[in-house]
């Protein structure tokens, strides 16, 4: 007869099979026969969260950073609640997550037990999936699933819920076997009909733009080299998504920037007037098309997306192609290579009047804005930043607000998997324990969190973990002391009602890095700012930067949502130039 | 109320809605229901009917019936999310009216009264398979299948009869012919 393991001993079984290295969790009552069985294994290291919310996104972190799925260990109850905001972003922005929970043992479930909750149905709708193990010979054949529908198809998290006494029943351990397709579900439907199809309207095409999303990073980094081997050979301009951006590189002069709400203008009017728009791995936000019924109204468009379900969500299309990015463009190159060899050339005239009003759009210089040598606007702030920083292989991750898109304007990536932001749900607090997963993934890189100061707050306690470790990572905040995205739309939209934007009391960062024992800086002008970026680049220890920015800086250009393309709000120089104010202020 | 100045968009036009009848095919587990439902919740579908049992218990497969309105761009999103579901093994969808599908709703109707009001009640059930499923001096227990319109119309006669009771199923659904749902 074969060995018997106890729950405790399956769990990591399983995860020695997935190849687990890191786990990000946080123990508690109902997980500790799971905690009590880590120090048997020694190929797994557990990284101590401050919060569960922050393990989750540290995992998230992880996983984006290196492609591999986030593990995250959490206890029942308030443990679980915590990690539901983590688990729902890693849902909106695909990120493949394992979670796994202790649950009450099975014979309290129902009583409202002490630390009891019904992780279960709180997490149904932030999940792909998700378990309750109720008994122990399941467990191993769960969490294999489990790990297997993480990363299948469009990634997202899952959750394994396991009440305390299956954790300590016994059991036979089973390996698990790769099944070919998920209850009939495959990834790939598309076949070489499509593919003919899209090159004929690529052929036919006068204006046509790339637009590319996340699914192109999630794709692996074979997607991005391939992308950039399709822009290169049809001489299309191409545009990203905040979740695209370093699929393709930022300073190539095919690449217009990003595009939405507060996108480049090329990029965005590009969008509104083309002929053909050949979405890859995109899904059609709302912060992207704005104003559906005006979104691109000329266009013929093409879906290549692996999620069926994002087909004809939000926008209608003319070719539909489900399937992996990866796998879709590769077949797209061979058959141009094959039959059109000579695309680029016979392409070229085609499109050359496209090309000449994208250099007038261009012209107009939509991230200009009007710097100052008295105070640090933030966007020069960044753009020092990626000067002194872009000779290193840099990860960023970002909080959410102006700092955000500022770094999305301003940060120029040419590489896949170094920019980790939340976009889907936009969750303040993200960037700090995400720059703490990246830096396990990749202890000798430079890693920085974009920050705004009130994001930062949300989560500030992971520092400490950041100590704990040595995670040398790099908070760099443009602190404005506002809510500054909140405090933009009160000024745009709310006749300057600044409701509640405004943090009254800071802590002083200087001193609050020195208590978590890493380093704080604090830049004040712009002269001493170059020196000071060198600073936290060169310190070996985790970094606390306040950088004090302009209190008043918008961001722009924006498309006041409600508002299609080419219904843009530039910055200030235009506004002063065309009067675009008075105007502007009746578009929103 | 003032022009609202909320930067978030307008609705878009609103398309003709449209009754289908969704069938799913699901692994017959724990919370598959709630599943199903909060799908439906969670993305603000509507929901007119349901009907769910297992239906091969030697592979644990369930069938569900449910029948919901929507634009086409909504039934087709439902089709589509269902089917990403991970319990989910397949999904039929049929617009109410389609001539090669059957659609059955049982209904029990207690009806109180004397033997002439109940023997007039039988008569208005007469189209639609009555079958007497309890019988006591002064009451009886009708059983009918029909269609949902034809149910409606079926209880606002009987009122007059006595009936006093009504409990009814969701909408089943089965293809017509040697055919199967695929």
């Amino acid at each position: 007869m074969s060995k018997l393991y106890t729950g405790a001993e399956i769990v990591f079984k399983c995860m020695e099979d997935q190849k687990v290295e890191f786990i990000f969790g946080y123990p508690g009552g109902a997980v500790l026969p799971i905690y009590d069985e880590l120090k048997n294994h020694d190929s797994i290291k557990h990284i101590l969260a401050r919060h569960e919310q922050g393990a989750g996104h540290a995992a998230e972190g992880y996983a984006r950073s290196c492609g591999k799925p986030g593990v995250v260990l959490v206890t029942s109850g308030p443990g679980a609640t915590n990690v539901v905001t983590a688990l729902t972003d890693a849902y909106m922005d695909s990120i493949p997550l394992v979670c796994i929970s202790g649950q009450v043992p099975t014979h309290l479930i129902g009583t409202d037990a002490f630390q009891e909750c019904d992780t279960t149905g709180i997490t149904r709708p932030c999940t792909k999936h998700n378990w309750l193990v109720k008994d122990v010979k399941d467990l191993a054949k769960t969490i294999h699933k489990a790990f297997e529908v993480a990363t299948t198809g469009r990634p997202g998290p899952v959750l394994v819920d396991i009440p305390k006494d299956i954790q300590f029943q016994k059991a036979k351990y089973t390996n698990f076997k790769k099944q070919k397709k998920l209850n009939g579900k495959s990834n790939n439907r598309f076949s070489q009909k499509d593919i003919d199809k899209l090159i004929e309207m690529m052929s036919k095409a006068k204006q046509p733009i790339f637009y590319t999303g996340g699914g192109v990073i999630n794709s692996g980094p074979k997607a991005s080299e391939q992308l950039r081997e399709l822009v290169s050979i049809t001489g299309f301009p191409i545009t990203s998504t905040l979740q695209g951006l370093g699929s393709f590189p930022g300073d190539d002069n095919q690449f217009l920037g990003m595009l939405g709400m507060h996108g480049t203008y090329e990029a965005n009017n590009a969008m509104h007037d083309c002929d053909l728009m050949i979405n890859i791995g995109a899904r059609f936000d709302d912060r992207i098309t704005g104003k559906i019924d005006e979104f691109s109204p000329k266009s013929k468009k093409v879906h290549i997306d692996i999620d069926p379900s994002s087909i004809n969500k939000n926008v209608k299309v003319d070719l539909p192609i489900v399937g992996d990015v990866s796998e879709v463009i590769s077949l797209l190159i061979k058959t141009i290579k094959k039959h059109k060899p000579n695309f680029l050339k016979s392409n070229k005239e085609n499109i050359s009047k496209w090309w000449e009003q994208i250099g007038k759009w261009r012209s107009v210089n939509s991230l200009n804005f009007i710097n100052s040598d008295k105070t640090i606007k933030p966007q020069f702030a960044i753009q020092r930043l990626y000067e002194l920083t872009k000779n290193k292989d840099t990860f960023i991750t970002t909080e959410v607000g102006q700092h955000q898109m500022w770094a999305a304007q301003h940060y120029k990536f040419d590489k896949p998997n170094r920019w980790m932001t939340s976009g889907g749900l936009g969750t303040m607090g993200y960037g700090l324990p995400a720059a703490v997963g990246v830096q396990i993934a990749h202890p000798d890189k430079l890693v920085v969190d974009i920050a705004g100061e009130a994001s930062v707050l949300m989560t500030m306690q992971e520092m400490s973990t950041a100590v704990q470790y040595n995670l040398p990572i790099k908070i760099f905040i443009l602190n404005n002391e506002y809510m500054g995205m909140v405090r933009q739309w009160q000024e745009l939209l709310h006749e300057k009602n600044y409701s509640e934007s405004y943090t009254a009391a800071l802590p002083d960062f200087v001193k609050l890095a020195e208590a978590y024992g890493c380093v704080g800086i604090r830049a004040k002008t712009p002269d001493e700012l170059d020196q000071k970026i060198q600073e936290m680049i060169d310190v070996k220890k985790p970094v606390i930067f306040d950088c004090l920015v302009d209190k008043e800086e918008n961001c722009f250009p924006m498309i006041p949502s409600g508002k299609p393309h080419n219904q843009m709000l530039l910055g200030p120089n235009d506004q002063k130039e065309n009067k675009i104010t008075g105007k502007g202020k009746t578009l929103v | 109320m003032a022009k609202s100045k909320s930067a978030y968009s307008d609705p878009g036009k609103k398309g003709k809605l449209d009754t289908h009848i969704i069938v799913v095919w699901v692994d017959n587990e724990a919370g598959v229901l709630a599943r199903v439902v909060g799908l439906f919740s969670g993305r603000g579908y509507n929901i007119e009917s349901l009907a769910v049992a297992e239906v091969d218990p030697k592979r644990g497969i369930s069938r569900i019936t449910i029948v919901t309105t929507g634009t086409p761009q909504v039934i087709e999103q439902i089709k589509l999310q269902l089917g990403k579901l991970v319990p989910v093994h397949k999904v039929a969808d049929f617009m109410r009216g389609d001539k090669k599908i059957i659609f059955k709703e049982m209904a029990l109707l207690k009806l109180v009264g004397n033997t002439s009001k109940r023997n007039k009640a039988l008569k208005v059930c007469k189209k639609f398979n009555p079958v007497v499923l309890d019988k006591t001096q002064k009451s009886v227990v009708l059983q009918i299948t029909a269609l949902r319109r034809e149910i409606d119309t079926v209880m606002g006669d009987l009122k007059k009869f006595g009936l006093v009771s009504v409990s009814r199923t969701g909408a089943v659904a089965m293809t017509r012919g040697s055919e199967i749902f695929k």
